[in-house]
């Protein structure tokens, strides 16, 4: 499961470098996620442009990486891809969480460092 | 490569595109565990794309098959360890009808669970991190059926192929 973080002063976004968050591979996001989520910036949001695939499994992954963040850190979403979307609309999650089209306003202050 | 071998817990591929009496089908054999079910899906997708179905349905299609894949896995051969599951895929004019089965325990209660959806007007520590399978599940197949038959699961459900839209 790779993630892969870029940092600004204020903002950190954890790009998944895969295509999926599924069943295989939840637990392993899950725990990653706890790990890059631990220090840095408070405000996180998590980049799911590569992934063209998220079962239920993968949802609860996100939604338990959101739900173990330090108290004061937000997560959120950017770069839902057609199917990925629509996991999150029809389970309403859509509503739980700040959800970006894109990462272009957040692009500037990133540089493009890994 | 239709001679593959039907070795234990092999993986025996059937998949037929093409016009066949008008019939396509898409036949597969695999283990009940997370990895083969993800192997598995890639393949059936890739099969489906040959059959010329639309990318957004072929997104509703890998939503359901992932759901009630890992269903079996997680629930029907949760004490077994592992155990098969054949997928059985059908076109039919504008539909698509499956057939998945499996040997593991049976639907508590003899029948496929409910699926609500959740409560999301909770605080954030409150918010639900499972249970979306079936709800899922339902929302995006019509027709489904479940059988118990002496030790075998026997799960049949359509996703219509029109141009009706689930969202």
């Amino acid at each position: 499961m790779e993630l892969v973080c870029h940092d600004s002063t204020e903002l950190r976004v954890i790009e998944v470098a895969e295509s999926r968050i599924d069943a295989a591979v939840a637990i392993q996001f899950k725990d990653r996620m706890r790990t890059l989520s631990d220090d840095g910036p408070m405000r996180v949001i998590l980049d799911l442009s590569r992934v063209t695939f998220l079962d239920s499994s993968g949802l609860g992954a996100v939604v338990a990486a959101m739900k173990q963040m330090g108290s004061g850190r937000r997560l959120e979403l950017a770069g839902l891809t057609p199917t990925v979307a629509k996991v999150f609309r029809l389970t309403r999650m859509d509503t739980v969480f700040t959800i970006h089209p894109d990462l272009a306003p957040f692009e500037a202050g990133l540089g493009h460092a890994r | 490569m239709l001679d593959r071998s039907f070795g234990f817990m092999g993986t025996a591929r059937d998949h037929i595109v093409g016009p066949s009496g008008g019939e396509k089908r898409y036949h597969d054999v695999f283990p009940g565990d997370a990895h083969s079910v993800r192997a598995a899906l890639k393949s059936a997708m890739r099969a489906f794309r040959e059959m010329e179905i639309a990318d957004e349905q072929t997104g509703v299609v890998e939503i359901v098959l992932a759901e009630v894949l890992n269903n079996v896995v997680e629930h029907a051969y949760a004490e077994h360890g592992r155990g098969v599951i054949e997928l059985d895929v059908r076109r039919e004019g504008h539909r698509l009808n499956f057939m998945i089965r499996d040997d593991g325990r049976p639907m508590p209660g003899g029948n496929t669970p409910v699926g609500r959806p959740h409560d999301l007007d909770v605080t954030a520590d409150d918010l639900p991190e499972g249970g979306f399978g079936w709800y899922l599940i339902r929302e995006l197949t019509q027709g489904l059926t479940y059988r118990r038959s002496g030790n075998r699961n026997d799960l049949r459900f359509h996703i219509p192929l029109s141009a009706r839209r689930h969202d």
